[in-house]
């Protein structure tokens, strides 16, 4: 499978996300911003970080970077697209997913390991996970309070759009287990076509059992499926 | 009373995000920005009849939470 | 125009210092002039009280690469990696803008270390407030926590670990020393001396602005009420650009275009040029009207001197700047020749077509003035009180005490701000004796420790320079690695006090007696002097940064106990020392007497016993035992797993309390599987190392018999209350 990982000034988490996709064999491509062209590649990823030093609001500047048109472009065309922590902020700035990510409800940084539970796993992304499964992912971001309006949130439950909620070990989804307020404890959601998807966890700081443990993987196995 | 406060960084101080902002929308082609400066804004509704005591009391404002004055300048306009 | 008196002491400068400065001139200097002179012979920089001490520190040894001199120290850990490394303070500017003020000390140690040829892996930090009850404490402790996690998540450098402490020495005058550590290649090492003659001198990086102008001589002045006035020279940080600098020099630094490459910290423009052609005994011309300037108008007074954050200086090779130049605009970010190297030894500063300054090298670097200042030998206090005469408090209440405390509750409300595991490699975070990071794609990681005893320091410096040495090298043995190298940042009080610079003095040959005794070099390091407010002193805080070794990814242990059934042994004596120990500071509000001596014979021997049963597989999770003694220890073990214990009873202890909570040193606590006692007690025997069964672990419930038994749960709770508390918002 071919790959292309956009880097943005200030990405941080591109490196990461192209080990876990090199070790598991995928070709991948690192692709500056400035570029007007994508390489043919089965999945894009918008990786995380702090592009433009999340300067005015996170993911707004880089939602108008030249590569952009062509993710837009791609993702209509129904290319796998996964947006993660910044990536998901910048795919919502650049419309291509719907919502809000506000900032976390604590107002801190939050970095710590989390669960969330497969809501759904009859989609691209998470086939290789049992539904109702509990993972252990890390977060670490300060605007990842997800928000919508009602008629968004109901297109999105009625239409097995939310692939993973926040929730504690055992997988109860409460309060208590949402670590930045997330609506519904809403860790990461699609677009209509499942093509594209945003979430605040990340799953390559899961790759390695060596550092952390490697929880995160099936879902990179999922695309390869 | 209602009053309008606009917190800006002090001239000399560097404004990273007006930095990023500002060559942004150059790259966009607003090529005759000269300058965009970040700040914050704040609508305050006092309950106090006497101008002059609301004035004092925004500026306190200010001066102890709204603006950290160290790096910061806060310019109040009174509204109605 | 003639120099005033009052110009000479607004900048930090005696009379006599500034006799010597018309010396080297042969004439009088001009204000822009006086403001060089002030920055590169202050404190800060010239290092004019502690040099001559600081020689005294072994700084050489087969693994070393660079020692003190550089930007930062480098050390070869095999293969063909080197790790270099640095810590630094930024007290001052974080007293009084705390969230700027810790973020540029984050982002200025970074520098540092990535001025070299390394790409940083992680960041550490030691950072001390004033008493909880200061009105000022939890505004400068959010304000600093948030703005260390603000710079180093945003270039996106793990913050893996550091030390949290409280103490009303710092209501005025809080500490903020922040760690970094890279990773480079040994043949790709990048210095700062100068070679050549005309070869292009380049800035690189953000403009310069109004920041800071003279902020390295506010560095180094004491506080007084007035301070919080002068507030107008703190710089901002912008870690965005600082992550660009940091890709664009490391993608310059792959080609061979570098000759010598320097980072603007303090006094920016005018200590990183000197210091480049000091080192390479050139001299060096500047067009200042080429300096990238944010504001209109800025005299050379106000380039030389501004301490704008992300900035760099690089001297080229012939002919490469085009090729530099094409990096740097990829990265978006200033790249301007403005001077040249010569071979005039003067530096040499052109504006408007006019020389504006021009002074001897060697004046403002070799030639700076150096004081061996007068100092007082330590009167160490004599134990004044009797222990056995204290009212009686039973070791659960006092446990709870403790645990639940400021300086030993669980530090997971700051530590979950830092992104702790950014770039992948970071196998222990922060929460145990040391943190652990991989190198990247090898078989290998290294340890790292941040450590600081005041408490010990001020009852006897000399002593407790001795002892930090030895907590931070026994933290490094206690995850299972080999400890290699420190680096140090010493915050002290006023030097040209007598009493000061006597525990200055002391605190240092005590650390070089350990640092000897464990071969375990000091690589580079810091000195923050004037650390006082209305001129009382803060307690002597010299702290340690220690980088370790493992050549395998095996043996890489924690603390949390694995398995009911194991036994945990301690190995170190326990002889009962409890003045200056937490129990009596939580419990009694007792801070006298002297600290817990140090031998050393014993301390390495237990600990290199210790690294050779983690060796050998036999251990299987270790703690070493410092503040709050063994039973602190325990319990932190307990929490980490939410495993119980069964602790036995000291035999020749009558009093509980003595035995649980001294703080004897050289101690750690072992898990070991019951069946290899009998093997353990052989090795340790055979190596003289003292050694105790000390508990048994089990499930759920924390226990001494007859004298304590709690769930874990509870003890977790009890440890994790305390930050959330005293920062909730009403």
């Amino acid at each position: 499978m071919k790959s292309s990982v956009v880097v943005f000034p200030g990405s941080n988490c591109d490196r990461d996300i192209a080990v876990t996709l090199e070790k598991l064999q995928f070709k991948n491509t690192m692709v500056w911003h400035k570029e007007t062209k994508l390489p043919k590649s089965d999945l894009i990823v918008i990786p995380g970080g702090f592009s433009y030093g999340d300067y005015l609001r996170s993911g707004a500047i880089a939602a108008k970077s030249n590569i952009l048109n062509e993710v837009i472009k791609a993702g209509n065309d129904g290319s796998l697209i996964i947006g993660i922590c910044n990536g998901f902020q910048i795919l919502i700035e650049c419309g291509l997913l719907q919502g809000a990510l506000l900032r976390n409800f604590g107002l801190k940084f939050i970095s710590k390991d989390i669960f969330i539970k497969i809501q759904s796993n009859k989609n691209k992304f998470f086939n290789k996970y049992k539904k109702d499964e509990v993972v252990k992912l890390n977060i670490a971001h300060n605007e990842g309070n997800f928000f919508t309006d009602k008629k968004h949130l109901k297109e999105l439950e009625d239409n097995d759009l939310i692939p993973i909620k926040y929730c504690d070990e055992k997988g109860n989804i409460t309060r208590a287990s949402n670590p930045n307020g997330s609506l519904n404890n809403i860790a990461g959601i699609f677009n209509k076509n499942k093509n594209i998807l945003g979430m605040m966890p990340h799953p390559e700081r899961m790759s390695d059992k060596i550092c952390s443990d490697d929880s995160g993987l099936p879902l990179f196995l999922s695309l390869m499926n | 009373m209602k009053f309008s406060v606009t917190v800006t960084l002090k001239k000399d101080v560097l404004d990273p995000q007006g930095k990023v902002v500002g060559q942004t929308l150059k790259n966009m082609g607003m090529t005759n920005l000269i300058q965009i400066r970040q700040g914050k804004f704040f609508e305050i509704d006092l309950d106090e009849k006497n101008p002059s005591k609301a004035q004092d009391q925004v500026k306190e404002m200010c001066e102890k939470l709204l603006s950290n004055q160290i790096i910061e300048d806060f310019k109040i306009k009174q509204k109605e | 125009m003639k120099i005033t008196k009052e110009q000479i002491q607004s900048h930090g400068l005696k009379l006599d210092e500034y006799k010597k400065i018309k010396n080297f001139l042969g004439r009088e200097a001009n204000l822009l002039e006086l403001g060089i002179f002030s920055a590169m012979w202050n404190e800060h920089c010239s290092y004019k009280s502690s040099k001559i001490h600081l020689k005294k520190l072994p700084t050489k040894n087969k693994i070393v690469i660079q020692g003190p001199g550089e930007n930062a120290g480098v050390i070869d850990i095999g293969d063909d990696d080197a790790i270099i490394f640095k810590i630094e303070s930024h007290n001052h500017p974080s007293f009084i803008e705390p969230y700027q003020g810790a973020a540029t000390g984050v982002g200025g140690i970074l520098r540092d270390v990535f001025t070299m040829g390394a790409r940083p892996i992680a960041l550490m930090n030691s950072i001390h407030f004033g008493s909880p009850d200061n009105k000022k404490t939890q505004n400068l402790l959010n304000g600093v926590v948030s703005g260390i996690g603000g710079y180093g998540n945003s270039v996106g450098i793990p913050t893996v670990g550091g030390e949290t402490k409280f103490n009303s020495t710092y209501n005025e005058n809080i500490l903020v020393n922040a760690m970094a550590i890279g990773h480079a290649k040994k043949n790709k090492i990048f210095y700062s001396k100068a070679k050549g003659i005309n070869k292009p001198v380049v800035y690189v990086g953000s403009k310069t602005g109004r920041d800071g102008i003279h902020g390295a001589t506010m560095a180094s002045a004491e506080f007084d009420e007035n301070s919080e006035e002068k507030k107008p020279t703190v710089q901002v940080g912008d870690p965005f650009t600082e992550k660009l600098l940091l890709e664009a020099c490391l993608e310059l630094m792959k080609k061979n275009s570098i000759i010598s490459i320097q980072d603007m910290g303090a006094a920016g423009l005018t200590s990183s040029s000197i210091e480049m052609a000091s080192k390479g005994k050139l001299g060096i011309e500047l067009d200042l009207d080429k300096v990238p300037c944010r504001e209109k108008n800025m005299t050379p007074y106000e380039m030389m001197l501004s301490e704008s954050q992300e900035r760099m200086l690089i001297i080229l090779d012939d002919k490469k700047e085009n090729e530099a130049k094409k990096i740097f605009d990829k990265w978006d970010l200033d790249f301007v020749v403005i001077g040249k190297t010569t071979d005039t030894n003067k530096l040499v500063l052109n504006f408007n077509n006019k020389k504006v300054a021009d002074i001897p090298i060697t004046a403002l670097a070799d030639e700076a003035p150096q004081y061996d200042r007068k100092w007082n030998k330590f009167k160490v206090k004599k134990n004044d009180f009797k222990i056995k005469e204290l009212k009686k408090i039973k070791t659960d209440k006092a446990l709870f005490k403790i645990l639940s405390s400021p300086d030993h509750s669980n530090k997971s409300w700051i530590t979950d701000q830092y992104d702790q595991v950014v770039m992948c490699d970071t196998i222990q975070k922060s929460g145990g004796d040391a943190a652990v990071v991989r190198v990247h794609k090898k078989e290998k990681a290294i340890s790292i420790s941040v450590d600081s005893s005041a408490n010990y320091c001020v009852a006897d410096p000399r002593t407790g320079g001795k002892q930090i040495v030895c907590e931070n090298w026994r933290n490094l043995i206690s995850v299972g690695s080999k400890p290699l190298a420190i680096t140090n940042c010493l915050n002290f009080g006023n030097p040209e006090k007598p009493e000061v610079m006597g525990e200055f003095v002391e605190c240092i040959e005590g650390m070089k007696e350990a640092c000897e005794f464990l071969d375990y070099p000091v690589v580079s390091g810091n000195v923050s002097f004037y650390n006082e407010t209305n001129s009382k002193s803060i307690y002597p805080t010299p702290v340690i940064g220690g980088v370790g070794i493992f050549d395998n990814l095996n043996r890489i242990i924690d603390m949390k106990t694995k398995k009911a059934g194991n036994i945990i042994i301690v190995v170190g004596k326990t002889f009962g020392h409890l003045t200056r120990s937490s129990f009596l500071k939580e419990i009694y509000s007792i801070n006298d007497g002297s600290p817990p001596e140090i031998n050393l014979t014993n301390e390495k021997n237990n600990g290199l016993s210790v690294l050779n049963l983690i060796k050998n597989n036999l251990i299987l999770s270790c703690h070493d035992v410092s503040s709050g003694g063994i039973l602190v220890a325990l319990a932190e073990m307990s929490i980490s797993s939410m495993l119980g214990l069964k602790i036995n009873k000291p035999k020749k202890f009558s009093d509980l309390n003595e035995y649980f909570f001294a703080e004897d040193q050289g101690r750690y606590l072992l898990e070991i599987e019951k069946n290899n006692l009998e093997k353990i007690e052989k090795m340790l025997k055979k190596s003289n190392t003292f050694y105790e069964v000390v508990a048994e672990v089990q499930n759920d419930i924390f226990e001494i018999d007859k004298t304590l038994s709690i769930k874990t749960e509870e003890l977790f709770k009890c440890n994790n209350q305390w930050f959330k508390k005293f920062n909730a918002v009403n």
